[in-house]
């Protein structure tokens, strides 16, 4: 039987009928449009499904859609702010820390909630909060410098 | 992937209405964290009629330290556990564990006793439990049940939970003296992989200093070390429980690991697992979840 859910989706309030079979990923991607969590290992092991829900990084192959029933969801579509790129997303870019981009945006939210948490990681804390997340591109060490670097800068703003 | 068989989805707002549907539905399961849960829907591996999602029941939200033992309620995730200051204080080893197991977005999500539920031979949850004789708590229409750990693991996959019963927590009773452990936990890799094989040792101080130890992912369920425990509790020392390996525990070659390199790798993280659980006894071992192996 389907069950209406109403959640928020980057910031804005969503209703949608569900049935209790759904996958959270499938639904954001084939019924919301939503492009940014991508179906990779389909088991929880690569990361690329991640979005944040309350501000936690989850698995959105791993979730039934109707689990998220009043919770807030984010993917990186909803990062930034004023038509502006978040800081993890500038320094991304601005160090080339992605090449095929498959995998950017749920290191992205996983970086995001580990500077949430850690305002300044090491670089050992850095590789744990994102060890769920795989990439077979740049070889990670792009990636470790640009979160590194955004957590830098905020802490220079302290 | 899909999943391809249907089934309802109730969320009960009490633990009294969770049984009660458990009861009524006998090919009902039950979702916390539903890390191990949704994969098994998707691969078709159960298919329930019902799933019963449990995490309006705030009372299995909590940990609380209280008669001398350590209770973890079934929606607590092992994010919960590493941000916990009761674990930190009472038994910070079970931050140790926490932190081995998967990546973030899986201990965001994954509950210590979805882990026993799921009951996997490689599971990082059981060691704990078996070696301090933790106790799994149950409830039912009919009653509840204190399960022993020990005998809660039956297979892999197998545990004692009966058709109807509803595991509401683990307690975890906390030695009277003062106690320190180590978890050392066997991958391929570093970063989230399952473990080839782990072992936990607890040790707790006085004149006469008494251990506790199991092994993981060397068996269909966790194994409690006696054999070692009685040697180590006689004053041995832990080069000599080395020896006292190969007849506790009987692994198994896979796709993970050879019979001999699970054999081996045992014994040296049993050494080095009593040394740092020895030196932090005294307050300057290596640091909770610091690389020992």
């Amino acid at each position: 039987m389907k069950k209406t859910i109403h959640f928020t989706l980057n910031g804005q309030k969503r209703s949608i009928d569900v049935a209790p079979t759904e996958i959270l990923l499938e639904m954001l991607r084939e019924r919301l449009g939503v492009k940014s969590p991508k179906c990779g290992c389909d088991r929880g092991d690569c990361g690329t499904c991640s979005v944040l829900v309350n501000g936690r990084t989850l698995r959105s192959c791993l979730m039934l859609a109707v689990e998220i029933d009043g919770a807030a969801v984010t993917t990186i579509e909803g990062l930034g702010k004023d038509g502006e790129m978040s800081p993890l997303q500038k320094t991304f870019h601005e160090r080339n820390a992605f090449q095929c981009g498959f995998c950017a945006p749920g290191m992205i939210l996983s970086a995001t909630e580990l500077l949430a948490r850690n305002p300044e990681p090491t670089r050992d804390e850095v590789k744990e909060g994102l060890a769920g997340n795989l990439c077979r591109c740049t070889g990670y060490t792009p990636i470790i410098d640009a979160v590194l670097e955004v957590s830098r800068k905020s802490g220079e703003g302290k | 992937m899909a999943i391809q068989e249907a089934f309802e989805y109730a969320k009960p707002k009490t633990l009294r209405e969770a049984t009660k549907l458990l009861r009524k539905n006998k090919g009902a399961m039950v979702l916390a964290g539903g890390t191990d849960l949704v994969g098994y829907l998707k691969e078709g591996f159960v298919s329930p009629s019902l799933v019963i999602d449990i995490k309006s029941l705030a009372e299995l939200k909590k940990i609380e330290f209280k008669g001398n033992a350590l209770h973890i309620g079934a929606l607590v995730t092992f994010t919960d556990i590493l941000e916990s200051k009761v674990v930190a204080k009472k038994l910070p080893v079970l931050r140790e564990i926490a932190e081995k197991v998967a990546s973030v977005g899986i201990r965001n999500r994954a509950t210590l006793v979805g882990n026993i539920c799921s009951a996997v031979p490689c599971l990082d949850s059981g060691p704990v439990l078996v070696a301090m004789d933790g106790v799994v708590h149950v409830k039912s229409t009919l009653g509840a049940r204190k399960i022993p750990a020990e005998k809660w693991f039956l297979g892999a996959r197998k545990t004692a939970r009966k058709p109807g019963e509803l595991v509401t927590g683990v307690s975890i009773p906390l030695p009277k003296g003062k106690a320190a452990g180590c978890y050392l936990k066997l991958g391929r890799y570093q970063g989230e992989d399952l473990a080839q094989a782990s072992v936990f040792v607890l040790m707790v101080g006085g004149k006469k200093p008494e251990f506790r130890v199991a092994f993981g992912s060397v068996g269909p369920v966790p194994s409690r070390g006696r054999r070692i425990e009685k040697s180590l509790n006689a004053g041995e020392s832990e080069t000599a429980a080395r020896a006292l390996v190969g007849s506790e525990i009987k692994p198994i070659t896979d796709i993970r690991a050879t019979r001999e390199y699970r054999l081996h790798m045992c014994e040296v993280m049993l050494e080095r697992a009593v040394q740092a659980a020895r030196a932090r006894l005294t307050g300057d071992g290596p640091a909770y979840g610091a690389a020992i192996i």
